[in-house]
C-alpha cells in the first residue's frame, strides 16, 4: 500500500501540501463510508486505496459494510443493469427482498459518522437513520438513461441526502438535493499503472507472441458488446490495408456471463485467419495488462456505451496516443485533436488510427497533452482532494469559501 | 534591496481548491444555450469560462472556453466559437460584465445566421451547465520583500497562482490582480505592479505564467 509521501515525485509537493491543509479542515469529524463488499468491484478497490491515505493524511475515515445475502445480491444486480438503461426483469418481489435485506441493515449497522458516504444503490435505504449528520450519496453507476421502475424507486431515497455524486454531468438526473461531479481517479502506483521495467514488457509480449517491430493497436476491455470488438477488428482491417500492423483485444470475461463468452466467440471467428490480431483472455492480471497498454503504439477504446472508461486513463498516463468513442466518460479525459483523437464509427475511428500511424510526432505531441491532463486531473491525489472538498462543502452554501 | 523593497504588510500566499457542483440544466440548443446563459449562477460562468484553462493548463495559450469549445465542436458553429473564444476575459472586471458580453455575442450570431437555431446537440453531447465551488485557504508561503515573493512564486501551487491572478481580479472583484495590488501598496512599486497588471494571464499556460511573473520580479532586483 502506497503511502503518501511516495506521490509527491509524480504530482509535486505543494499537491500534497493542498491536500494536508484540507484534512486539518477536517480533523474532529469522523467520515464513515458505507458499500457492500471489502474486495471485488470498482467501489471496493477505490476504498481500499483512499481510506488509509485519508487516514494518512489525518482525517479520521472509516469503513462498514451493509450484509446481503444472494437474493438481496441478485436484485442489486438488476437494478444496476437497470440503472445502465439494460432489459431487467423486476418485479414486486424483487423489491420486497431489497426493503427487507435494507430493514435488517438499518437495524444492525452501526451509523457513528459525522460525515456519512454510501456507495451505490445498494445501502441506500440506511438514509433513514439519518439524523443531524451530513448524508452523501455516491452514484458510481451510470444512471443517464436508466430503467424509470428503478430509478423512481431508488430516487424517493436519494432526496433524503445532502447530497448526491455523480462520475459525469450526463450521469446526472433531476433532484431535489445538491449534485456534485467528481469523477474516477487512477493511482499511479498501482500494479496497472505503475512504471515497468523493459524486460518485463518483453517477456509479456513474448509470452502472447506479440512482434516487438510492428505498431501494435491494442484495445483493453472485456468482451462485450457495448465495448464494441467487432468494430475494433474492422476498424483495423481497413488501417491494415495501408499500414502493417497488429491488433490486441485483450480483456476478461466471467464464466458465468453466456453473452461474454458468445461475444468472444463471434470475436474469435472475426479474427480468424490473422495472425497479426491477438485475443487474450486476461481476467484479473493487472501487471500484463500494463505490459501490453506500455507496449502499445495506440491504444482504442471504441465503446458503443461507456460508464466513465478508466482505460482511457491509465492509456494516456503511460503517454500512448488514444483513439476513443465520444461517449460516457471519455470526452472528459480527451478533448479532440488536444489530447487524443474521438470517433463516432468504425471508419472515423480506422482514420484516427491512420492519422496516429503515419504522423508520430503528432500522436506523441496528444500523448503528452493527454498524460498531463490525467496527471492535473485523474489521479487519486485529485480524488482525495474532492472528497474532502465535498465532506467541507456541506457545511457551506456559498460559492466562495473561506477557511 | 531597498528599502522601499522591505515589508509593509507581508504578502501572504493563498491557495484556491475548487469542487464542480451539477445545476441539472442541460441546453440542446444554441437558442436554449442562450436563455441559459442569461439564468445560471455567475459561478456557472466563471466555472464555464476558465474551467478549461484549469484542467488543461498545459494547452494554452487561448485556451477556449467550454461554451466555444461545444459551439464548434459539438453544433459545428465555427464562426460563433471563434468569436466566443477570442473574447478578451481579461477586459472585463465583474462576471456580470463578461456574462453579459457572451449574451451579447451569441444573440448577434443567431440574428445574423438564423439557421444555427436549428442544430441539435446529440443526446449525452448536450452542454451542461456545473457551477464552481471555491475553497480559499492559507498557504505556508508569505513574502516581505521581493527576494521571498520570488522565491514563494517558485514553490506555490499552480491552483495559488491561479487564485491570486484571476480568481480574485474577477470573482471577487479585486479590479486587479493580487500580486500587483500588493506590489504598488506595501511594496511601492508602481512600476513593477503595472508591468504585471499588464500581463494578459489568459494567454499563458499556468505553469508560463508562473516563469514570466518570476522573469518580471528577476528584472526588478
Amino acid at each position: 500500500m502506497a503511502r503518501i509521501e511516495e506521490y509527491v515525485p509524480i504530482v509535486g509537493q505543494a499537491i500534497i501540501d493542498d491536500l494536508r491543509l484540507l484534512a486539518e479542515r477536517l480533523k474532529g469529524k469522523v467520515v464513515q463510508h458505507i458499500n457492500s463488499t471489502s474486495v471485488g468491484g470498482g467501489v471496493a478497490e477505490i476504498l481500499n486505496c483512499m481510506v488509509p491515505l485519508l487516514r494518512e493524511l489525518g482525517v479520521d475515515t472509516r469503513w462498514d459494510l451493509i450484509k446481503g445475502g444472494d437474493q438481496f445480491f441478485e436484485v442489486t444486480k438488476k437494478f444496476h443493469n437497470a440503472l445502465h438503461g439494460r432489459k431487467a426483469e423486476i418485479n414486486e418481489k424483487d423489491f420486497n427482498i431489497f426493503m427487507e435485506t435494507s430493514q435488517r441493515n438499518i437495524e444492525e449497522v452501526n451509523i457513528y459518522g459525522d460525515i456519512v458516504f454510501i456507495h451505490d444503490p445498494q445501502p441506500i435505504v440506511l438514509i433513514k437513520k439519518k439524523k443531524e449528520n451530513k448524508w452523501i450519496w455516491r452514484c458510481h453507476v451510470d444512471i443517464s438513461n436508466p430503467s424509470q421502475k428503478v430509478w423512481q424507486f431508488l430516487k424517493k431515497f436519494v432526496d433524503k441526502y445532502d447530497a448526491a455524486v455523480f462520475s459525469a454531468p450526463t450521469f446526472s438526473q433531476k433532484l431535489s438535493v445538491r449534485q456534485f461531479l467528481i469523477s474516477p481517479s487512477i493511482d499511479p502506483l498501482s500494479e496497472k499503472n505503475k512504471e515497468l521495467p523493459r524486460e518485463t514488457v518483453e517477456i509479456v509480449l513474448k509470452k502472447y507472441g506479440i512482434q516487438k517491430n510492428k505498431p501494435i493497436i491494442t484495445q483493453i476491455s472485456r468482451f462485450d458488446r457495448l465495448k464494441d470488438p467487432l468494430g475494433v477488428i474492422t476498424a483495423y482491417r481497413q488501417v491494415k490495408k495501408y499500414i502493417d500492423c497488429q491488433l490486441i483485444l485483450a480483456g476478461g470475461t466471467a464464466t458465468d456471463d453466456p453473452e461474454g463468452l458468445e461475444v468472444l466467440e463471434e470475436v474469435k471467428e472475426k479474427a480468424k485467419g490473422d495472425a497479426d490480431i491477438h485475443i487474450l483472455l486476461l481476467p484479473h492480471n493487472d501487471m500484463e495488462v500494463n505490459a501490453l497498454q506500455s507496449a502499445s503504439t495506440i491504444i482504442m477504446q471504441k465503446s458503443l456505451k461507456e460508464g466513465f472508461g478508466l482505460t482511457v486513463a491509465e492509456a494516456l498516463w503511460k503517454a500512448k496516443p488514444v483513439v476513443a468513442s465520444n461517449v460516457g466518460g471519455i470526452p472528459l479525459q480527451i478533448k479532440h485533436k488536444y489530447s487524443g483523437l474521438l470517433c463516432r464509427s468504425v471508419e472515423g475511428a480506422a482514420f484516427a488510427l491512420k492519422q496516429f500511424l503515419n504522423s508520430p510526432s503528432y500522436a506523441k505531441k496528444l500523448a503528452a497533452n493527454g498524460k498531463e491532463h490525467i496527471r492535473n486531473n485523474y489521479l487519486i491525489t485529485r480524488h482525495l482532494r474532492d472528497y474532502m472538498l465535498l465532506s467541507l462543502a456541506l457545511y457551506h452554501n456559498e460559492d466562495v469559501v473561506s477557511l | 534591496m531597498t528599502q522601499a523593497d522591505q515589508n509593509k504588510q507581508p504578502f501572504k500566499f493563498y491557495t484556491r481548491l475548487n469542487i464542480s457542483e451539477l445545476t441539472g440544466l442541460r441546453a440542446s440548443t444554441l437558442t436554449q444555450l442562450l436563455s441559459l446563459i442569461k439564468e445560471v449562477p455567475g459561478s456557472c460562468i466563471y466555472h464555464h469560462t476558465h474551467r478549461f484553462l484549469q484542467l488543461h493548463q498545459y494547452l494554452s495559450p487561448e485556451p477556449p472556453n467550454d461554451f466555444a469549445y461545444w459551439v464548434t465542436e459539438v453544433l459545428g458553429e465555427d464562426e460563433l466559437g471563434e468569436k466566443l473564444a477570442s473574447i478578451d476575459t481579461i477586459q472585463y472586471s465583474t462576471i456580470r460584465s463578461l456574462r453579459e458580453k457572451i449574451i451579447k455575442t451569441t444573440s448577434e450570431y443567431l440574428k445574423k445566421n438564423s439557421l444555427a437555431k436549428f442544430k441539435f446537440a446529440h443526446e449525452g453531447e448536450e452542454f451542461y451547465f456545473i457551477k464552481s465551488l471555491s475553497f480559499i485557504l492559507p498557504s505556508k508561503y508569505s513574502a516581505n520583500n521581493l527576494a521571498e515573493f520570488k522565491g514563494a512564486l517558485e514553490k506555490v501551487t499552480l491552483d495559488s497562482i491561479y487564485f491570486h491572478v484571476f480568481e480574485s481580479r474577477l470573482r471577487l472583484e479585486k479590479g486587479t490582480n493580487d500580486f500587483s495590488f500588493w506590489i504598488e501598496t506595501s511594496l511601492g512599486n508602481k512600476a513593477l505592479a503595472d508591468k504585471i497588471a499588464r500581463l494578459d494571464p489568459y494567454t499563458y499556460t499556468l505553469e508560463d505564467l508562473r516563469k514570466a511573473l518570476i522573469k518580471i520580479v528577476e528584472q526588478e532586483q
